[in-house]
Order: structure tokens, then C-alpha cells, then sequence
């Protein structure tokens, strides 16, 4: 058990570290900036900052708090199809990763359960389980816009194979682990088999599958950046995009900071739920 | 103002036929013509209207004599709405099957007609609700335009070419009604070339151009072999999509690039790199872009195409105009569209721009927009896709050129926008100095020392 008052200790060190990062980033970008070469007023004229001043490319912490401030004040705005607010941006992502996500669910886990019970379909099941999982997603995006013919479904599509692995390993391990005990004192009380598999080998198996779903939604939040980034059209992914084409970095500063706080958040919900489905022998 | 019929709210006028009235004696068409065809079909419907609901001509003089035209009009239209049967009726000829257009387009200049046609309401005009959309890279408009995502695309003029012969793609029939731009490109080379600006010591560089079917791959090509350097053994030539080009040369992944503008000018807007030669000086009036269609589309939904063309070659003519530029400018600037900063479009697209070393140049030409996809366009870069062993065997280059280049469909556009010649800018093509015979392409392309045909 943490002894009392570390909890403050620690979040005062945490808040010192932020502090520290933040003072090194503002020192790191003030530097340069004044060291104005000599130049025609007329060329300067048509030049950037970065050109005519000699300021740095780099945004300071203050810049990227006045310009999230900006975003977040209106994070709602539809300025046609290719301009849409930063909220808009985020709400395209996860709804594509819920749905890929959701799919990845609904097959992994009914099948995960079969793997899981029978030690044949497993050993069949594996060279391709195995030869599936280490592909990376992306590399599936040409074939799956080229079979599927639609950029959206794609990309679910690529959510999908991306969180169908863990989900899959890890219901089958869950499944293949519950204890012998439980499932023989089931046998001998003549339960159907099917509510055997409801009330004994699911409860049972549940905290392995939670941590399979959690590893899964991590996955596929990093999975939809990168898919946005390539289809494009809407999504945060397609904003970092957007904004990198604009070589705004303090875009991509913010946009790096809000996908890092929705994926802390959509971890932390699979944790909760993990805990209520947890026990103790 | 010209019309078709005679006014229907001029009590001089008449209406029925053999009245015996001395203007419209026989035929009922004005002497002059008509300011369009949907004012004329407005004008048959006031026509109709009026004559149904007074009966004779005679009436209807009278009654317009004695109450006058715009009372008449304002009690008519309180029991009629002819507003309504104005538009049903201009409608009925060309019905658009389809109303709700999608159009992909790369976040570059090239793309300014196809771009503009959005915010600045040419689309609209031709009845269609179209929807730009901005897409990251050739290969995946590529795919969403094979796809039907998008009912047309912004492409590179050399693409249409490949997908209809199935070079890196399945064939599918595609055909390019309209160019966008021509010149408009540019080499940039990261600033610390400055001092090499012979491309004879260019060996061992670096370079990318947007895709491997671009003009810019083969005028880079072409700019190469002729200053004796082999562009597939001895610098390095990669495709990166045009929004990336800026971050790779700063991040020195890249020397330099043939590129489309704006790329270039934020290159030197960044002091990242400057511009070492405007692709006007390799050939002037080349084509770059262009406006793509797949030939089902076009078959499938004529009237909805030649809308979109008719917008097309409207926002291109209006592009062309020096004046206009800023306007232009203004409306794709806008994170929308381009997103990117408006000074920088501004230079690209008047011509008076930062070159990089220090000095304002003025070349009002450095990009210009003209619609007519000449064959001979079409019959250059085949040349060169077969120079370079994109194609091999026996082309037949004129037949090829003239199925996908509609000069056909461009001239009927621009006829029915209401512009009478097409300019012949480009028609004559001349390379680097050395003239082009179109009807003579393995000739040219046997004169060429660095092949790999």
C-alpha cells in the first residue's frame, strides 16, 4: 500500500516535471529571431517570418496554448467539407475506431471462445493467426480501397484487422485457461452447455478478454491517425494532415495533444470496466 | 437586353403567328441573339402563361395598354407561380441526372478552376450542388475516381492516359475534357545549392516529382537528359505528394523537386529553398493538370458532364484573366481549399514573386489556364512514357491521344459558355528549343540519346 501523502508527493513532482519540460521547450524556440539579414523591403515583403526574421519554425508552449484556446473555443465550425472544427475532427475518429472496433468484437470474441474450447480448431487456427497478426494495418489499406471501393469502409476495415488480433489471442487464452475444477464441478451438476459457457467459463474468462479489448482500442487509436492521415477527408488524422501540408507545426502540436488525452481516456474506460469484471480466487 | 421571343408584357407585341405585325412577320426569333438558351426557355414559359390565362393576343395588348406591364406581372404571379415554371421548364432540355457532385482535388494551384468553380458559385450556376474535396495524394484520387467516389477528379494530365492503357492501374476508360493550367511548375532546389546551379553537377541528388505519371516527371526527365545527366542512373528521382515536398526538403530527405506551385513559392516563403527555373522556361504552355472523367460517367450521365465541363472551362476562362488573379487568390487561399498563406498563392499566381536568392521577379506568365486538351499534348507524353519504359511495344499514339483528350467536348463547352475560338495556346509544342511533330512521334523519339525504349 502507497504510504499516506505520496499520492501529493507525486503529483508535485509530476507538475514539476511539466514545468521543466515547458521552461526547456520556451528556452529551446526563443533563441535566433532578430538576426534580420539585410533584405530589399519589396522581397521581404513576400516572405515568411521564418525567412525575413530568422524566427524559429518551431512554436513556444505559449503560442500553442493561444492557438488551443482558439480551437477549442469553436470546436463545432463547418466551413465546408474540407475545413470542419477540431471537436467535428475528433467525433469522425472515434466514431470510425468504434465501429471497426465494434466489428472486431463481435467476431473475435464468439470465435476466440471456439478457439479457446477446442484444441483442434487451435492448432489449425494458428500458422494463420500467426502469419495475420504482425501485418501492419496500413499495409492493408491499398488492398482493402481496391476490394472495398469505399475510403470510409476502408478505413474500418483497417481498424478492424488491427483490433481483431489481441481480441482474438486473448479470448482464446482466457477461455483455454479457466480452471479444470469448475468446469468438471459444472459437468457433474448437468449444466447445458451452454449456460456453462454463459455463467462458468465467460465470468471466468472475462478479466483476460477486458485486457485483450484495452491493448485492442489502444491499438486502433493509433491505427486511425495514420489511416486518416492517408484517405484523408475528415478525421483528426486528415487534420494533422491538413495542418502538416500548411507546415503549421503548432497544429500538429495540439492535434498530438488531443490524441493522446482521447486515448488515455478511451484506456482508462476499458480499465474501469475491466475492474468491475475482476475477482479474486 | 437580346431575346428570344417576343416580350409577352409589351403591349406592342404580338405573339400569334401570321398577325402581320412588320418585325415578326414569319419566324418568331429576335434578330439578335439570345443572352442564353435558360433566358429564352424563361421567356417561352411568360409566353405560354400569359397566352393561356388571357386568351387572344388582342386581350392581352389591352389589358397591358390600360394597367401596365408590372401590375399585370405582380396580380399574375400571385394566381401563378411562374418563377417556378420558369425554372421546371429550363430545366426539361438537359435534365442534370444528377445534382450532387463530388470532385476530388490535391491541394495545389493546378487545381484553380476546379477549385474556385466552389466558393465562387460557377458550379452553381450550371445547376450543380458540387462538393470539392481535398484528397491526399495521386494514388488515392486515383483509386476514389476509379472507385466512383468521386464523379470526376482533378488529375495530372498524364493519368488519364495510364489508367485508360492500364499502366499502373487496371485499364479503365478515363478522358481528359478539359486542361486546367499550363506552365506553373517549377525546380526548387534546397537553399544550400545555390551555388550549383549547373544541373551538370547535379549527380547523385535527390529529387522528387508528385507521381510517376506527371508532366513534372518527364520535364525533370527531359531538363536532365538534355544537360547529359541520366535520370534513372545518375541522380535520384522518387514520387512524394506535393504537400509533403516542403517538410522533405527542409528535413533535407530531398535536393530539390519539381513541383507544383504552391509548393515552390512556400519553399522559398519558408526560406527553405529557392527556384531555380520556372517550367515555362523548359516548355513554354506545357500542360500540367488536368479535369478527369471517367468515359462511364460521361456516358452515363451526359447532361450532369457537360454541366460540370461547362463550369470547368467557365472558371478557366476567368482564370486566365491577369486580373482576376487576386480575386482568385482570396477565394482558395482558405484552409478549405489550398490552406495556405494568401501571399503565397498571390505570388504563384500574378507572377511578381520572392525567387528564393534575394530578388522580386515579375513574370506575369509563370502560370496560366487554358481548357483545350490538344491531342498533341496527349501524343508528347506518350512519347515520353514510352522514352522511359513506362509503356512498351507499339503505341498507337493517335488513336490513344484523341480517345482520351476530348477536344471535341472542350470545344462544345466553350461554344456553349459563349466563347467562340479556342485560344490556341500550346497547340505547337516546343521543348528545351527543340520542336515537336506530333504526327512524327517515333522519329522524336529516336533522336533522343538518353532512352530507355
Amino acid at each position: 500500500m502507497p504510504r499516506p501523502g505520496q499520492r501529493a508527493r507525486a503529483i508535485a513532482l509530476s507538475l514539476l516535471l511539466l514545468a521543466l519540460f515547458l521552461g526547456a521547450w520556451q528556452a529551446a524556440v526563443s533563441g535566433g529571431g532578430g538576426t534580420a539579414a539585410q533584405m530589399d523591403p519589396d522581397y521581404a515583403a513576400l516572405m515568411g517570418t521564418a525567412a525575413t526574421q530568422g524566427a524559429s519554425a518551431m512554436p513556444g508552449p505559449a503560442q500553442v496554448a493561444t492557438r488551443l484556446a482558439e480551437l477549442l473555443a469553436d470546436p463545432f465550425y463547418d466551413r465546408g467539407a474540407n475545413d470542419k472544427g477540431i471537436g467535428i475532427q475528433l467525433g469522425w475518429s472515434l466514431l470510425r475506431v468504434m465501429l471497426g472496433y465494434a466489428l472486431a468484437v463481435l467476431v473475435a470474441v464468439p470465435l476466440g471462445f471456439l478457439i479457446g474450447t477446442s484444441a483442434l480448431l487451435r492448432q489449425a487456427l494458428d500458422p494463420f493467426i500467426q502469419i495475420l497478426k504482425p501485418i501492419s494495418p496500413l499495409a492493408w489499406m491499398p488492398l482493402a480501397l481496391y476490394t472495398i471501393k469505399d475510403s470510409g469502409r476502408s478505413a474500418i476495415f483497417v481498424i478492424f484487422i488491427c483490433s481483431v488480433w489481441p481480441l482474438l489471442l486473448n479470448t482464446a487464452f482466457g477461455v483455454a485457461s479457466v480452471r479444470r475444477e469448475w468446469l468438471n464441478v459444472a459437468r457433474t451438476l448437468e449444466v447445458s452447455r451452454w449456460r456453462m459457457a454463459w455463467r462458468v467459463i465467460l465470468p471466468a474468462a472475462a478479466p483476460t478478454i477486458l485486457t485483450g479489448m484495452r491493448i485492442s482500442i489502444g491499438i486502433a487509436w493509433l491505427v486511425i491517425v495514420a489511416a486518416e492521415m492517408l484517405v484523408g477527408g475528415t478525421g483528426i488524422g486528415y487534420f494533422v494532415w491538413n495542418q502538416w501540408n500548411n507546415l503549421s507545426i503548432t497544429d500538429v502540436i495540439i492535434a498530438i495533444l488531443l490524441i493522446g488525452l482521447v486515448g488515455m481516456a478511451l484506456d482508462q474506460l476499458l480499465a474501469w470496466a475491466g475492474r468491475r469484471v475482476g475477482y479474486s480466487e | 437586353m437580346a431575346r428570344f421571343f417576343p416580350d409577352p408584357f409589351d403591349p406592342e407585341a404580338c405573339l400569334g403567328t401570321g398577325c402581320g405585325c412588320p418585325r415578326h412577320g414569319s419566324a418568331r426569333l429576335a434578330c439578335d441573339s439570345p443572352a442564353s438558351l435558360e433566358d429564352a426557355a424563361a421567356e417561352a414559359v411568360d409566353t405560354a402563361v400569359l397566352r393561356a390565362i388571357l386568351g387572344t393576343d388582342a386581350a392581352r395588348r389591352r389589358l397591358l395598354k390600360t394597367v401596365g406591364a408590372g401590375t399585370l406581372m405582380a396580380a399574375l404571379t400571385e394566381i401563378f407561380p411562374l418563377a417556378t415554371a420558369r425554372e421546371a421548364f429550363a430545366q426539361a432540355p438537359g435534365t442534370l441526372e444528377k445534382k450532387e457532385v463530388k470532385i476530388g482535388f490535391i491541394p495545389i494551384t493546378c487545381a484553380t478552376p476546379i477549385i474556385m468553380a466552389a466558393p465562387m458559385g460557377f458550379y452553381a450556376r450550371q445547376g450543380l450542388n458540387a462538393e470539392v474535396v481535398k484528397t491526399a495524394g495521386w494514388a488515392i484520387i486515383r483509386d476514389k475516381a476509379l472507385n466512383g467516389e468521386y464523379d470526376a477528379a482533378h488529375m495530372l494530365a498524364p493519368m488519364p492516359l495510364a489508367i485508360s492503357m492500364g499502366v499502373g492501374s487496371n485499364p479503365v476508360p478515363w478522358t481528359v475534357p478539359a486542361i486546367e493550367n499550363i506552365n506553373g511548375q517549377a525546380i526548387t532546389l534546397a537553399m544550400k545549392h545555390k551555388d550549383r546551379r549547373d544541373p551538370r553537377e547535379w549527380k547523385g541528388m535527390k529529387f522528387a516529382v508528385p507521381f510517376d505519371y506527371s508532366m513534372h516527371n518527364y520535364l525533370l526527365r527531359y531538363y536532365l537528359a538534355e544537360h547529359g545527366l541520366d535520370p534513372d542512373r545518375d541522380v535520384q528521382i522518387r514520387a512524394v505528394p506535393p504537400p509533403e515536398m516542403v517538410a522533405n526538403l527542409r528535413a533535407e530527405n530531398l535536393d530539390g523537386f519539381l513541383g507544383p506551385d504552391p509548393m515552390n513559392q512556400r519553399a522559398v516563403y519558408d526560406g527553405v529553398g529557392f527556384i531555380h527555373v520556372l517550367s515555362r522556361d523548359i516548355w513554354d504552355g506545357h500542360p500540367c493538370c488536368a479535369f478527369g472523367i471517367g468515359r462511364e460517367m460521361a456516358q452515363a450521365a451526359p447532361n450532369t458532364y457537360h454541366a460540370m465541363l461547362r463550369a470547368i472551362v467557365e472558371a478557366t476562362t476567368y482564370a486566365a484573366k491577369p486580373e482576376n488573379r487576386k480575386e482568385i487568390a482570396a477565394a482558395i487561399a482558405p484552409a478549405n481549399y489550398l490552406n495556405q498563406p494568401q501571399t503565397v498563392i498571390e505570388q504563384v499566381l500574378t507572377g511578381t514573386f520572392a525567387d528564393g536568392l534575394g530578388k522580386v521577379q515579375r513574370v506575369p506568365e509563370r502560370v496560366n489556364f487554358a481548357p483545350m486538351p490538344w491531342d498533341s499534348f496527349a501524343t508528347w507524353i506518350l512519347t515520353q512514357m514510352k522514352r522511359w519504359g513506362q509503356v512498351k511495344g507499339d503505341v498507337d499514339y493517335a488513336a490513344i491521344s484523341r480517345q482520351v483528350f476530348r477536344m471535341t467536348d472542350a470545344e462544345r463547352a466553350l461554344r456553349e459558355a459563349g466563347f467562340a475560338e479556342p485560344a490556341t495556346t500550346g497547340r505547337t509544342i516546343v521543348v528545351m528549343g527543340k520542336p515537336f511533330d506530333p504526327a512524327q512521334p517515333e522519329d522524336y523519339l529516336a533522336s533522343f540519346p538518353i532512352r530507355r525504349n
